[in-house]
């Protein structure tokens, strides 16, 4: 995996903390339906197997020196696929929630559409099943919010399901949020003019450990969140008018 | 009001102390000492020097000193607040894309040392 990849090579993506409950069941099902295609899980860190449990799956592993949370970890993985020449990239949840038969109508849909990035979302078919009342209200929230600065409704913007082309993980490996990444990265791309598309797909409950975002959490996520696409969207349009000056 | 000054004059000197005794065991850098070691001289001078605290006072619309030179205080101190901020925010970001680095390097020379020792024992 480490020489340059091939015209149209595909990098499955996992990033994981403390997932040695799901992880080894998570990458041999990836491993399963797409014979070949590698898989990269990045390891934030984790104090428990979560590392060995991935090699021993048949994982290529990224550790990482010390904790730095969802984004830098997802980063680090965009940035070592762009190096290598990986023209797709599709990310994986590494507590077994995405349901890997979905991964291929992802990538068919980033090869034949022409948009950056595709979302495997639970709410485009389904009523998405598999999630709280909590992050239900959130994912409302957030619609509500981005459908005015992405000019489309996103059903699931909360969804870490994502596959994106050579052209967003050029963008993504010089800049990506570090915290809770999923919502701004959808501002972030838009701001680039940059498409996307949601594709219908199946969430599953956790397979074990605990999700980041606890109860005490979910306010600070949403302040947290909100505030960071207001920030990029001002931050473009700030550029944007200077330009035009 | 005379207590107040006191106190001020007493807290400004403590902290300049502080940070200096910090300088010197090498617990703060040079860069980093300059944010309160103004802020204590700030506050020294205008506790020490009425004049200039009535002015400021008054600039600021206010009719007691001991009201504006708590106000002083506070935004001189939520300055340096801010500055740390500024400078905390930039050494995140500086330590993840280190760590990122670290992170990619390590896996390719790893890679490397695997691929070598294939080719040695083949």
């Amino acid at each position: 995996m480490t020489r340059a990849a091939q015209p149209g090579a595909l990098l499955i993506i996992i990033p994981a903390y403390n997932e040695e409950a799901a992880i080894r069941g998570v990458v041999e099902e990836v491993r399963a339906t797409l014979a070949g295609a590698p898989v990269l899980v990045i390891d934030d860190c984790s104090s428990d197997g979560t590392k060995v449990l991935a090699k021993y799956a048949g994982a290529e592993v990224l550790p990482m020196p010390h904790h730095l949370g969802l984004g830098g970890c997802v980063q680090a993985g965009y940035k070592l696929a762009f190096e290598l020449g990986y023209d797709y990239v599709v990310r994986v949840d590494g507590d077994g929630q995405h349901d890997p038969a979905f991964i291929p109508a992802i990538l068919e849909t980033l090869k034949t559409t022409g948009c950056d990035m595709v979302i495997g979302s639970r709410f485009v078919a389904r009523d998405g099943e598999h999630t709280s009342a909590p992050r239900a209200i959130g994912i409302h929230l957030f619609r509500a919010v981005l459908r005015p600065i992405l000019g489309k409704t996103v059903h699931d913007p909360t969804s870490g399901f994502v596959g994106v082309k050579r052209t967003a993980l050029e963008v993504f490996a010089r800049s990506f949020p570090l915290e809770y990444p999923e919502i701004e990265a959808l501002v972030v791309l838009q701001r680039k003019r940059f498409t996307f598309q949601e594709v219908p797909c199946r969430m599953r409950p956790r397979r074990g450990g605990r999700s980041s975002i606890t109860a005490l959490k979910s306010f600070y996520y949403i302040v947290h969140v909100l505030l960071g696409v207001f920030v990029n969207v001002l931050r473009f349009e700030g550029r944007r008018r200077r330009k035009s000056t | 009001m005379n207590h107040l000054l006191n106190l001020v004059t007493a807290f400004s000197i403590v902290l300049m102390a502080i940070v200096l005794i910090s300088l010197r065991r090498s617990h703060i850098r040079v860069e980093y000492s300059v944010s309160w070691l103004g802020a204590a001289a700030t506050l020294l001078l205008l506790a020490r020097w009425r004049a200039a605290l009535d002015w400021l006072t008054r600039a600021l619309g206010l009719s007691d000193p001991a009201t504006g030179l708590i106000m002083i205080v506070f935004c001189v101190f939520l300055g340096v607040f801010y500055r740390f901020s500024v400078i905390i925010s930039d050494l995140k970001d500086a330590n993840i894309a280190m760590a990122q680095r670290v992170a990619i390097l390590e896996y390719r020379i790893e890679a490397l040392n695997e691929k070598q020792q294939t080719l040695e024992h083949s």
